[in-house]
């Protein structure tokens, strides 16, 4: 009697990201403990800084991945390496996601603070001009076309729309808007103090931690995919080969 | 009662959306990656 046993699937999974996947969970139930229930309502912003924890978490990892993506363009143009493609790709991708977020976290808050979701100031435009340039940067990379110009066009899109972060970053201070300044970064005399600022930062690092695991797992969907779509125009090849041996 | 109620719903309804949007979108990377990792030979999945 034999018995056959099928294989084991374990897709992008592999020990690190098993714990980083742990860590979140158990991190993410923390921060709903710590934000929504122990963290004190603020004396400026009332409850509505329980939507703080979630709005600056998100958009540091936004930026953070814009970075990224950033840094693996410019490196993908010298080396030509694969890796800092997919990677600026995967990052980007991540960093589109947490920037939507961001912009509707943003919302919430405005609509209870402003009593609008929505207005044109300049904190706002600059977002909306970045969040555009990202989406536009994944729309580039799902045109079909070869690997190498692929890479070229995205990487120079990537290089181009970091210049905006900074710009985005700093509207706040440069231009007179609603929107508030920093409040959790302010290097002198910050406005939040004990469990509110602990609420802060451990939603800082919770979210840094499941961009890591997304990232991670993100980037070997990537690979696997230009591993995937290599066998596939392999058997292409061989097919159209064998009909031409025939005919 | 209206106003906290309000304010209530639009905390409620950022942290839902963030958290819902990550699993659903950490979901697909994980069922995506299991259906690749079967047309791709084991020595392509180097963290294995």
């Amino acid at each position: 009697m034999t018995t056959t046993f099928a294989p084991k699937i374990i897709g992008t999974s592999s020990p690190a990201t098993r714990i980083l996947g742990v860590l979140s969970i158990i991190g993410l139930i923390a921060l709903v403990v710590f934000g929504l229930v122990i963290s004190p309502a603020d004396f400026e912003l009332g409850e509505t800084i329980r939507i703080l924890y979630m709005h600056v978490p998100t958009v540091s990892v936004a930026y953070l991945a814009f970075i990224i993506t950033g840094v693996g363009s410019v490196i993908y143009l010298w080396k030509r390496s694969e890796f800092w493609d997919l990677l600026a790709a995967s990052a980007a991708e991540i960093g589109v996601l947490f920037f939507g977020l961001t912009i509707f976290n943003g919302m919430m808050w405005g609509k209870i603070t402003w009593g609008v979701f929505w207005r044109w100031e300049p904190r706002l435009v600059t977002t909306t001009v970045l969040f555009i340039t990202y989406i536009g940067y994944l729309v580039v990379r799902s045109i079909p076309t070869d690997t190498r110009t692929r890479g070229t066009v995205s990487a120079v899109i990537g290089i181009m729309a970091i210049v905006n972060i900074p710009i985005t970053h700093k509207a706040v201070d440069w231009w007179r808007g609603l929107h508030q300044s920093s409040t959790i970064f302010a290097t002198v005399d910050p406005d939040m103090r004990g469990t509110q600022l602990f609420s802060a930062y451990l939603g800082l690092t919770v979210f840094l931690v499941i961009f890591a695991w997304l990232l991670i797992h993100r980037f070997r969907v990537a690979w696997l995919s230009e591993r995937a779509r290599g066998i596939g125009l392999d058997e292409a090849i061989a097919a159209r080969r064998a009909e031409g041996s025939f005919s | 009662m209206l106003a906290i109620t309000t304010v209530t719903f639009y905390i409620a309804a950022a942290w839902i959306v963030t958290f819902v949007s990550v699993g659903i979108y950490a979901a697909w990377v994980i069922k995506r990656g299991r259906e690749l990792s079967e047309q791709v030979p084991e020595e392509d999945r180097r963290w294995m």
